[in-house]
């Protein structure tokens, strides 16, 4: 069985708070998870989910209190192993008196490139994420996306194998995002391993292999979008315009947007339905399957955790 | 080595860019001043006088620099959160403390001598020439550098476990104990327990010795500096120091980021 890309056994942090830090906060539970070579992993979950204590772990930005991590095999303890990683922070800030082209070159050097190595890959790389223009322009003058930009640079500029991007899309502007994607697809077909943590999910959707579910630091499943949200339809929408003054049972139960009205049905309705509006002289402007998204199935982990949540401080009082 | 001096090289950089050498022009109005002021006021000591006000100008702008730039050394990036980048990449804590300090002993390198300059340039406008007698001062100026560079060490260490406020306080506090060291060993109090003079004289010879580095007086008056004193001086900032630095390490390696 080949070696997974991260391997994360029995993750677990607190967080001291409160008076002299005396009170702790669990930010991290018992974390278990693979994430498989070459696949695109997002990792999902509301604001303070654990999302990024997870990858901080990762990254030895902070220190697990039980539970261990591998990265390409080795452990995270290990500083090589940073060799075939990238990583970009979440609102990432660098130094501001350098410029995007100053900094690039700083962070290649750690990686032992030659000086017309770094030269190149640094151009290429401006030319990637579109700061080819803004290169001799101090990051202090720079604007968040830019900043993001320059982070998402930094992160892939020695083709690692593994890219760890601690939500990638913030503060990106819509062609700012597509971008992102294009360049986390192209990862992909490379055949590099990308983990992903967001909380916009069309974009899990349209990129990720898999995606973990994060909730109130722990796991609540993994797997690929489709297979996390079920993938039995759960019936049919009509889409129709008619004009005035006519009527059909089916309007009692539809909505009006406009000229256009919208209904949703069981599947086994559909020909009744479809029946009663060519009767009417209907215009039927589409009929479409109606698939739980993975926005609802995220919401409704959200929700039944903080049910949970209030119940235990109900039966705690 | 290169992850260290690549850490250095752009801490010196960050210090030209933010304008930290720019304490120069005050530091050459100030010797300006002194020199044309000094040869109007005193007869038959100008030297003396150029030479003490020089070489206390370079401590207290070394001391500032140090201190102040010192403490922020570590915790502006952790507070900015650039260091979440560069640790991302395949360095270890302790390179990156260590670019840090060679990097600040740089650019405060630079700073001296270049203030050095400037206290010959006023030496020789007062006396329209230099002596043999004067290469002194650069003894003088090389043992000032050597207790900034033991200073900016005590910053990064307290910095990295507590606020810069406190990093700050700390390490000024360690710094005037420091210059007080000698005496805490010699004094005699009839009125203190023999188990707390004990105490007090253990504490001054775990605090770092500023005493040595003051060779101010002799330099002014055109007298040497033993040799001896120099090799025991540069001994005991790099046996010290290494300790100091290696304290800050093994604390910023297991240190939470925020």
């Amino acid at each position: 069985m080949a070696t997974p890309a991260i391997e994360i056994e029995h993750l677990s942090k607190e967080y001291p708070y409160g008076f002299l830090n005396l009170k702790k906060k669990k930010s991290l539970e018992d974390l278990s998870m693979r994430v498989e070579s070459g696949e695109v992993f997002g990792f999902l979950g509301p604001n303070g989910a654990g999302k990024s204590t997870t990858i901080k772990l990762l990254m030895r930005l902070i220190f697990p209190d039980g539970g261990t991590a591998r990265i390409l095999g080795k452990s995270i303890d290990d500083v090589s192993m940073h060799r075939d990683i990238g990583y970009l922070p979440e609102q990432p800030y660098f130094y501001d008196y350098l410029t995007a082209a100053e900094v690039l070159d700083y962070f290649a050097r750690f990686h032992g490139l030659t000086a017309a190595d770094r030269q190149t890959r640094v151009q290429n790389m401006l030319k990637k994420v579109g700061l080819e223009t803004a290169k001799k322009i101090q990051l202090r003058k720079y604007s968040k996306g830019m900043l993001q930009r320059v982070g998402l640079a930094q992160a892939i500029l020695h083709d690692p194998q593994v890219v760890i991007l601690d939500e990638p899309m913030s503060g990106l502007d819509p062609l700012g995002r597509r971008e992102v994607r294009d360049i986390i697809l192209e990862l992909k077909k490379k055949g590099r391993t990308v983990l992903f943590s967001t909380h916009i999910l069309s974009d899990a959707e349209m990129l990720c292999d898999r995606v973990g579910v994060i909730v109130g630091g722990k796991l609540r499943g993994v797997g690929a979008p489709a297979e996390m949200v079920g993938i039995k339809t759960q019936g049919i929408e009509i889409s129709f315009e008619m004009s005035d003054g006519k009527s059909v049972p089916l309007l009692a139960k539809a909505t009006r947007t406009g000229e256009c009205y919208r209904v949703q049905l069981p599947e086994e309705e559909l020909y009744g339905a479809i029946d009663q509006l060519k009767a009417a002289g209907a215009r039927i402007l589409s009929v479409a399957h109606i698939k739980p998204t993975l926005e609802e199935f995220f919401m409704n982990l959200v929700e039944a955790d903080r049910a949970q949540a209030n119940a235990v401080e109900v039966s705690g009082k | 080595m290169r992850n260290v001096r690549t850490v250095a090289a752009n801490t010196f950089r960050e210090a030209v860019r933010d304008r930290v050498l720019y304490n120069l022009v005050f530091f050459a109005l100030l010797m300006m001043g002194a020199a044309i002021l000094v040869g109007q006021i005193s007869i038959g000591i100008e030297e003396s006088v150029i030479v003490s006000l020089g070489l206390t100008a370079i401590s207290v702008i070394g001391l500032f620099i140090a201190v102040f730039i010192g403490v922020g050394l570590v915790s502006k990036e952790m507070d900015k959160r650039t260091l979440y980048a560069l640790l991302a990449k395949p360095v270890e804590r302790w390179e990156f403390l260590l670019g840090k300090f060679c990097g600040l002993v740089m650019t405060l390198t630079v700073n001296t001598a270049a203030m050095a300059v400037g206290l010959y340039l006023a030496l020789w406008t007062v006396k329209h020439t230099l002596e043999k007698s004067d290469a002194w001062v650069l003894v003088a100026v090389y043992l000032i550098l050597l207790k900034l560079a033991l200073i900016v060490a005590l910053a990064m260490l307290f910095s990295c476990f507590t606020t810069p406020f406190l990093a700050i306080l700390f390490t000024a506090g360690i710094y005037v104990a420091g210059v007080f060291a000698g005496d805490l060993r010699t004094m005699q109090a009839v009125d203190i327990s023999a188990g707390a003079m004990t105490l007090m004289r253990g504490i001054s010879y775990l605090l770092p010795n500023f005493e040595n580095f003051t060779v101010m007086g002799a330099v002014a008056h055109g007298r040497g500096v033993p040799g001896a004193l120099v090799g025991h001086a540069t001994l005991y900032v790099v046996c010290y120091g290494a300790v100091v630095l290696a304290g800050a390490a093994a604390i910023f390696s297991r240190r939470n980021l925020k």
